[in-house]
């Protein structure tokens, strides 16, 4: 007796696949992503049962966006190139900037460095050994007018990786410009700003959670009016895939940020439409290639109906989900330095197929310092080639359809939605991040992951496996104290030079606005106008507010 | 024999945690005693730290760059409490070059990107001796 409902792909299975499973078994009983995610041998049709095209696909530049945000995909405009990069003074900064952009680099991406970050001067007793290690020091106005000298801030585009600290480095940007004569109404670029995954992962945080939250919103009050081009927040996925989360953890944490971010916007008394279209994503473009591509498209898809359906956003600016990647710096080994060149072309090209928007590709000595020159242009080559011989940019969303990726893709998203409920329950991610929720997920993928290499599970090309002995050393930029000796000297002649008083002033009053529910941009204006230092306008919010201190979790 | 008491700690302004909360962990699954301090500690917070805790073995995390200052500040003040038996490792992020004057002043291990977890705890078991037996 014939059995009735046996699929296509079960009489594959018994006719094919038993015969030759019988003669030459798999290489292992199971097979899963880099996050530990089961994947089957083949996906067929059947896997995508119940997938309606224009409900969940939809054409490209379409709702719900799955296939990307522009119906061209890359044939009208490529992802901005944007290399991040800094490192020491604002001098030596400024020189490798001019490099980038002479390279054919086509913005810019400020990578300060830890006392910059954490809002220290660097005569701080924690700046000590930190200056200029990891990136560049910008201590006050000054530097910032040293670190764009000769690069019209009207005319490119910047990154700035700057978060607790992000009001008082974007108001020294923005007094820049206008000293240059850019219109901040045209002025364009992006601050992170995303204070939720440092607490959640990178832990760069100053004040409490709930003040934080309040110089975000200020923020998105102050450029909905002021500088309606600038990307206020790049909600970040990136540092929380680098402190050990999956695939999965990574998106369902950061679209359940931004969707933190629009309620706070919302209860603040701002109106969806005015600030939601101007914030941006960034994502970590990791290993596992096709499980970084179903996340990217998922991204879009859930953030699409997030804010039509959750917030009732009726622009579609509101609707699209933009994002900016960055190879995985978690990846580079500095065994066999030169194998990081091949895994970041892989990141880099699976953030292509993805659809992003910008890109940043590793170097691949980053694993052991800060990049040369040479290696950060090789990184941008590797993007150069990919956009320009590879052929992937003719056509959109080239993966579109394929069952495995559209089964990824629906996993994901599903996946992400019971992660939404779950700190839904909680009240939201401020509370679930007071309570250790994510942050708990992420150590412990951290964890088995760390397991899964000890036992080969996993295999890292050079590192525990194929290892190769007596390697020869390269070549790598070594920062020394210098830069920490000029910024010191700086800073004394800086104190020596301004009108201390006025700055004294700037600060009172920053002081007394923190204390109100009056926007914090216009004071700290006055207070960087006045070239007060970022550790004097940090420790002025610090006399209102306190610090944050987490509890640790391993 | 009691357990091998062991301070990790994470000085600096870096909070990248991922290593130092990982080798915390797997000490821990190796048997050891681990007190995990937290971020941002200055070498003053984990001196105290080590004599507080009575500890055997001190592993500082670092990747920022910062182990120029921080290690020779940390060897000094345990010399000056009485600590100069304890064993100092570091893992992170350390150039070749710097290496050489880290172990002259007293850090016995140091551990890079990609060191097996196995590997630092048979290093942990062989070199160092819970204080109380010596």
């Amino acid at each position: 007796m014939k059995a009735v409902a046996e699929t296509e792909k079960q009489r594959w299975e018994r006719e094919t696949l038993e015969p030759t499973l019988k003669k030459s078994p798999e290489r292992a009983q199971s097979f899963t992503t880099i996050s530990g995610r089961p994947i089957e041998r083949l996906y067929t049709s059947e896997d995508l049962d119940g997938l309606d095209y224009k409900r969940d696909l939809a054409n490209p530049g379409e709702f719900p966006y799955t296939r990307g945000i522009h119906p061209t995909g890359y044939r009208g405009k490529l992802w901005t190139m944007r290399q991040f990069a800094g490192f020491g003074t604002p001098e030596e900064t400024n020189q490798r900037y001019k490099t980038l952009l002479k390279a054919g680099g086509t913005g810019l991406s400020v990578a300060f460095d830890l006392p910059t970050l954490m809002g220290r001067d660097p005569d701080h007793e924690l700046s000590l050994g930190e200056v200029g290690k990891c990136g560049v020091n910008i201590t006050s106005l000054a530097d910032m007018e040293t670190l764009f000298e000769g690069i019209p801030l009207g005319g490119i585009t910047t990154s700035m990786t700057i978060n607790s600290p992000a009001a008082m480095i974007f108001a020294m940007y923005l007094v820049v410009a206008e000293t240059q004569g850019a219109d901040w109404k045209t002025l364009s670029g992006t601050i992170q700003n995303d204070i939720l995954k440092e607490f959640i992962a990178q832990k760069e945080y100053i004040f409490p959670p709930r003040p934080s939250m309040r110089i975000i919103t200020d923020i998105f009050g102050f450029c909905a009016s002021q500088v309606p081009k600038w990307n206020t927040i790049s909600v970040s996925g990136y540092h929380i895939r680098e402190a050990g989360s999956t695939a999965l953890q990574e998106l369902a944490f950061t679209l359940r940020d931004g969707v933190e971010y629009v309620q706070w916007g919302v209860d603040a008394g701002l109106d969806v439409d005015d600030f939601v279209p101007r914030i941006s994503f960034f994502f970590n473009a990791h290993s596992d290639f096709f499980e970084e591509i179903a996340k990217y498209r998922a991204a879009r898809k859930i953030w699409a109906h997030v804010m039509r359906d959750r917030f009732g956003a009726k622009r579609d600016r509101s609707w699209k989900l933009r994002f900016h990647s960055q190879t995985a710096g978690v990846s580079l080994t500095a065994q066999q330095p030169y194998n990081n060149v091949v895994r970041t072309a892989l990141q880099a090209l699976s953030a292509v197929l993805g659809g992003t928007n910008s890109l940043h590709t590793n170097s691949l000595d980053e694993a052991l310092a800060l990049p040369t020159a040479e290696a950060a242009t090789l990184a941008l080559r590797t993007q150069q080639i990919i956009a320009h011989e590879s052929g992937v940019t003719n056509v959109a969303d080239p993966l579109g359809g394929s069952y495995f990726v559209e089964k990824l893709t629906r996993e994901m998203e599903d996946g992400a939605l019971a992660y939404f409920d779950q700190i839904d329950r909680m009240g939201g991610m401020v509370e679930a991040i007071e309570r250790g929720f994510p942050q708990k997920e992420i150590a412990e993928s951290a964890y088995r992951f760390q397991q899964a290499v000890e036992r080969k599970d996993k295999v890292i090309v050079g590192v525990n496996d194929f290892v190769q002995e007596d390697e020869p050393p390269i070549e790598i930029l070594y920062i020394d104290e210098s830069a920490a000796e000029k910024q010191l000297a700086r800073l004394d002649r800086l104190r020596q030079t301004r009108d201390n008083g006025a700055v004294a002033r700037s600060l009172d009053r920053l002081r007394a606005v923190a204390k109100t529910t009056d926007n914090l941009m216009p004071p700290i204006l006055d207070a960087v106008r006045a070239y007060a230092t970022i550790g004097e306008m940090c420790d002025a919010l610090r006399d209102v507010w306190g610090e944050y201190e987490e509890t640790p979790i391993i | 024999m009691r357990k091998l008491r062991v301070v990790i700690a994470k000085p600096g302004l870096d909070g990248h945690d991922r290593g130092a909360k990982v080798i915390a962990r797997a000490l821990r699954d190796a048997g050891m005693e681990v007190i995990y301090t937290g971020l941002r500690q200055t070498p003053e917070m984990i001196a105290a730290a080590a004599l507080q805790e009575d500890a055997d073995v001190i592993g500082l995390s670092i990747l920022s760059g910062a182990h120029n200052h921080i290690a020779p500040r940390l060897m000094e003040l345990l010399k000056q409490k009485g600590l100069d038996d304890v064993l100092v490792v570091i893992g992170g992020i350390i150039p070749d070059v710097d290496i050489p004057k880290l172990k002259e002043i007293g850090v016995k291990g140091i551990f890079l990107p990609g060191t097996p977890m196995q590997e630092i705890i048979e290093f942990i078991n062989t070199n160092a001796r819970a204080r109380s037996e010596v």
